[in-house]
This record gives structure tokens, sequence and C-alpha cells, in this order.
């Protein structure tokens, strides 16, 4: 049997990787698909858990992270869109109206 | 014979974890938007593999439906949008680059050792038994439906707030 921390590390790799994308990268769909990658980190986490601790909460929580990730990635990529018909750019640095 | 099933597993695991670390890591760091969308693809059929692999046989074909069929489609459409010449040019990476870089680090290994003090609740009813014998997705249905009712109606409302919401950001706007 695989222990449960090998999971828990996994997940925590990932989610790093999606903090990393998330505060670095320029574009911003690679930074929407940042997040799409923690939500799929703290997936893992949760499937695992309800596996070695026999619970199916767990997975509905699982579940239910899915449902908001599709409204989330629906939305932003609405966004994106609307901020490409105002700004003719993709980049997170080209908005800096709010500097003062 | 038992511990060579739990060399088999540790092995598998061992391919799953490596690959989604890699794959991840690959879709972060691609120039090109279209890469990135592929590469995900890949990496969410791998992680549909991992959920299969802990018994969650619903979770993994939701996992391949709804990001491999509908959120990566959706990605997909918005990269259309992007000037794939310009983003040849410019750097991948904002200024802020290396601060992003070292907090993730630093989240990663402040997590990684309070992993060792991580005290696991004790074990519920689900026993693998019980679930194999009233089959998975029953099983999982019975609890969404009874004890997570209301929070799924509201996953409904959430819903359909997408739905309007994106309909009505991404619209022209009409004339007069």
């Amino acid at each position: 049997m695989v222990p449960l921390s090998w999971y828990m590390a996994l997940s925590i790799v990932v989610f790093s990787i999606g903090v990393f994308g998330f505060l670095s990268r320029r574009n911003i769909i690679i930074v929407l698909m940042s997040i799409e990658l923690m939500l799929n980190a703290v997936n893992i986490n949760l499937i695992a858990m309800s596996h070695y601790l026999q619970d199916l909460r767990g997975q509905i929580l699982a579940f239910f992270v899915i449902a908001v990730a599709a409204a989330e990635a629906a939305i932003g990529l609405a966004i994106i869109i609307a901020f490409f018909r105002n700004k003719a750019t993709a980049h997170v640095d080209d908005v800096k109206e709010m500097r003062g | 014979m038992a511990g060579e099933t739990v060399m088999i597993q540790q092995a598998f695991f061992a391919y799953f974890a490596f690959a989604i670390t890699v794959l991840s890591l690959v879709v972060i760091t691609r120039r090109n938007p279209i890469h990135s969308v592929a590469w995900m693809l890949l990496l969410f059929f791998h992680i549909a593999s991992l959920y299969l692999f802990l018994n969650a046989e619903f979770l993994a074909a939701v996992q391949v439906i709804v990001y491999a069929g509908g959120i990566l489609v959706l990605f997909l459409f918005a990269v259309l949008l992007v000037n794939i010449r310009e983003e040849m040019k410019i750097g991948k990476y904002i200024g802020a680059g290396a601060a992003g870089f070292t907090f993730a680090v630093a989240l990663l290994v402040v997590v990684l050792m309070s992993l060792r003090s991580f005290v696991a609740a004790p074990p519920g009813a689900y026993t693998i038994d019980l679930i194999q014998q009233e089959t998975h997705t029953i099983a999982i249905g019975k609890v969404l439906y009874t004890e997570f009712l209301y929070p799924f109606e509201i996953t409904s409302l959430i819903l359909l707030v997408a739905i309007v919401g994106a309909i009505v950001l991404a619209k022209r706007r009409l004339k007069g």
C-alpha cells in the first residue's frame, strides 16, 4: 500500500507549481491554467484522503471543486475575451490603469 | 507475494507522481499557449488514472469528461485570441517572476515540513468492501443526495450564475 503522505507530498508539489505559474507568467491564459492546476492538486489530496480515511465525503468535496472549477473557467475566459476586446492584449502587465 | 504487490503499487505511484510533476512543470513553462493546452490534456488523463488507482472511478470519469472535454476546449477557444507571433518575441515571465518563484518554493518547503506532524482522523464507515458491495456510483450518490443535498442545489445555482455571467461578459455591446 502506498502511504498517504506520498499523495499529500505530490499534491503539495503540484500546488506549488501552480502558485509559481500564477505569480510569474505574463500570459493571462496560462495564469488561468495555473489556477486549474492548483484546483487539481487539491482534488488529488481530497480523493487520497477519502480513500485512506474510508469516508466518501472527500470525493463529494472534490466533485464540488470540479463544478466550481468549471464555473470559474467559464467566467475567467469570458473576462479574458472582454479584456482582449478592450485592450487588444493578453498580458497581465499591460493592465496598469490603477497605477498612480 | 504481498511484498511484490506493494512494490508494483509503489512503482505505479512513482510513475504517476513523476509524470504529473513533470507535466505540470511543462504546462507552466511553455511559451506557446497551444502547447500548454495540449500538455495539460495529457496531465488531466494522468490525474484521472491516479483517481482510478485510488478507487474513485466516478471521479475519474468526471475528471476526463469535465476537464478534458469541457474546460480544455474553452481554453483552446480563448487561446485563439492570442497573437502567437508577438507571444514568441516577448518574455515569458513578468518582472516580479523571481519573487513568485521564491514564494512558491518557500510554500513548498513549509508545507512539506508541516506534513510530518499530520495526524489522520479515525477511519469512517465506507470500507473498500462496502463500496465494492454497493458499487461506487450508488454509494457516492447516496451520500450526495442525502447529506449533501443542500450544497448540491447551491452548485446548480453557481453554474446558472456562471452561464449568465459568461454570456453577459463576453457578448458584444448592442448599438444604441
